[in-house]
């Protein structure tokens, strides 16, 4: 066989293999936009859940879904920021770096339904906080951490290093070269992680489970004090996301139309996370244009 | 196959009294874990001059040079003092961030930040305390003259430096430099990335730049420390070679190795 021939039958392999993991994600996405969306309504977005006649809607759910997702997000973000810059910047190359960095791979190839048992035993039992976003909130993190501090990490390690001799060269401290100058370069490409990390944790159904609760207690979104127990913003109150409400209907569902409400919940959770996917992209370039370009 | 020259046979010259001189090494010894790079090298700058440092690749001129404003602090080890205004600045306890503002350095690539053109100067002076607005402005426009990079981005200050040629990047490095008002200026390889046009105009603005600070050049191109410098050390090996006054060294090297690497029989 000559080396023309050969190379055609390679690209005509990579191309079907292509095609195959392309056609499975389109195959996926439209089977469960048209089994769900006919069922998706203004009242369904923003309904309460009602488990028995099968009206119910997802609105506490969603809502539940993003709170969770910011507070995941103002936790997990300093801490992992703190982390990448240390290990990007600071961290000599020894075995204590490498512990560290072992340490984070370990973390993140936790299965998160044991991230979520520990959540329970720790939050929920042992600290008695009981099911509620801050248990489902520090879980994720648990879950989340890893990934961002490795997205900063490298992000970082991508700014040139003339960059950082630019910076010290003028009598900027290290500090102040990394705040300044070498973090606003990365900045596109940490935003780009931290959104996609947002999709990943949007869709996050083991680790909540045992943690957030799988209960969704009717809130009163007039109430915006974070200490009522009635109010959306309380911390503390049990908080089934929409992830965990689609697992629940599919495993408990009591109303006839269960798997309806299920397709058009999973529906809405697939739409949420293409968006985030594609807010990472354009939020990314125009960051880059902003940052590297003029203001 | 390299020829051998003994390490014995220098001319270094010195300075008398009456000269003032902006720096000064003393028996200065660079190693890289146990790499002996640079060994005792006694080098004198005067001021207000421009002095070339040339010598073969791996010579150890730019190890020297970074020596000089401590930015080898984190990769090297380095003995030996280095004296700056009475002061060996090579003590540990010295504030390093204050020697680099009064010895600013310019690297072989032009590494403007990402930022605007104008961003480019103020961000370290700010950073250093000069907040006040018609300052500012007075350090970009005079920084930018100093670096003959004024008339070509006086309208377009506000545009990102990454949009710049590189000779134009190379300038504005240049121009971010002086405008920390320092001393003495160190530039390693400046011109190595840049074209024939550019390279012409980063000379001219180094020897006018020569009258306010004193210059200290890394080069490997030999007709540019001909053309430009005032002194030249000849670096070989690790080894401060011959150090004369550039005329000197061109039309009467001292030792056979300078003779022989400034007239291409070197190795």
């Amino acid at each position: 066989m000559n080396a023309k021939r050969k190379d055609m039958i390679a690209t005509v392999i990579i191309d079907l293999i292509v095609a195959i993991v392309v056609g499975i994600l389109f195959f996926l996405l439209a089977y469960i936009l048209i089994k769900g969306l006919p069922h998706v309504s203004w009242s369904f977005l923003t309904g309460a859940t009602d488990s028995f006649d099968g009206t119910g809607g997802i609105g506490v759910q969603l809502f539940n879904s993003f709170y969770l997702l910011v507070l995941t997000m103002l936790i997990s973000i300093p801490i992992s920021l703190g982390a990448g810059i240390y290990l990007a910047e600071y961290a000599k190359d020894n075995w204590r770096t490498s512990l560290i960095r072992s340490a984070i791979e370990v973390l993140s190839s936790l299965p998160s339904v044991v991230v979520g048992l520990f959540g329970f035993l720790l939050f929920v039992v042992k600290f008695k906080i009981g099911f509620s976003v801050i248990s489902g909130a520090i879980a994720l993190t648990f879950f989340n951490l890893p990934l961002l501090t490795r997205n900063i990490e490298e992000s970082l390690s991508a700014v040139p290093r003339s960059q950082r001799e630019a910076g010290l060269s003028l009598g900027l401290s290290k500090w102040k070269t990394e705040v300044g100058i070498i973090l606003p370069v990365a900045l596109p490409g940490i935003v780009t992680g931290v959104v996609l990390s947002a999709g990943r944790v949007f869709g996050e159904a083991a680790a909540l489970i045992y943690t957030a609760g799988q209960s969704a207690p009717v809130t009163n979104f007039a109430d915006w004090n974070p200490m009522d127990a009635a109010s959306p913003l309380n911390p503390f109150r049990p908080a089934e996301t929409l992830a965990v409400h689609i697992w629940k209907m599919n495993t408990e569902g009591l109303a006839s139309n269960a798997a309806a409400l299920s397709a058009a919940a999973s529906a809405v959770l697939i739409i949420a996370v293409l968006l985030f996917n594609l807010g990472a992209r354009v939020l990314g370039s125009y960051l880059y244009r902003r940052v590297t370009a003029s203001k | 196959m390299l020829k051998q020259y003994s390490f014995d046979k220098t001319a270094v010259q010195t300075f008398d009294a009456q000269t003032s001189l902006a720096l000064k090494t003393e028996d200065l010894q660079v190693f890289y874990g146990t790499n002996h790079a640079m060994h005792d090298a006694n080098l004198a700058f005067p001021k207000n001059q421009i002095t070339a440092l040339i010598g073969a690749s791996g010579s150890g001129k730019s190890t020297y040079l970074r020596s000089l404003n401590r930015m080898n602090d984190t990769i090297a080890t380095v003995t030996g003092k280095i004296w700056y205004h009475g002061v060996d600045i090579n003590e540990p306890n010295v504030n390093i961030y204050e020697i680099r503002r009064h010895i600013g350095m310019v690297f072989q690539r032009p590494n403007p930040f990402a930022k605007s053109i104008r961003e480019n100067i103020t961000y370290a002076l700010r950073a250093n305390g000069v907040k006040n607005k018609t300052e500012l402005t007075e350090r970009i426009e005079k920084s930018l003259r100093g670096a003959a990079l004024w008339d070509e981005v006086k309208d377009s200050l506000d545009k990102s430096a990454l949009s710049l040629s590189g000779g134009q990047q190379q300038r504005l490095c240049i121009a971010r430099s002086i405008a920390m008002a320092p001393d003495v200026l160190l530039l390693d390889e400046p011109c190595s990335a840049l074209d024939p046009i550019s390279t012409v105009k980063v000379e001219e603005t180094l020897l006018e730049l020569q009258k306010q600070y004193t210059i200290i050049i890394v080069t490997h191109n030999m007709q540019q420390a001909a053309r430009i410098s005032s002194q030249c050390a000849f670096f070989h090996l690790g080894h401060v070679m011959e150090y004369t006054p550039t005329g000197t060294m061109f039309s009467n090297p001292q030792i056979p190795v300078t003779q022989d690497y400034i007239s291409g029989s070197f190795g």
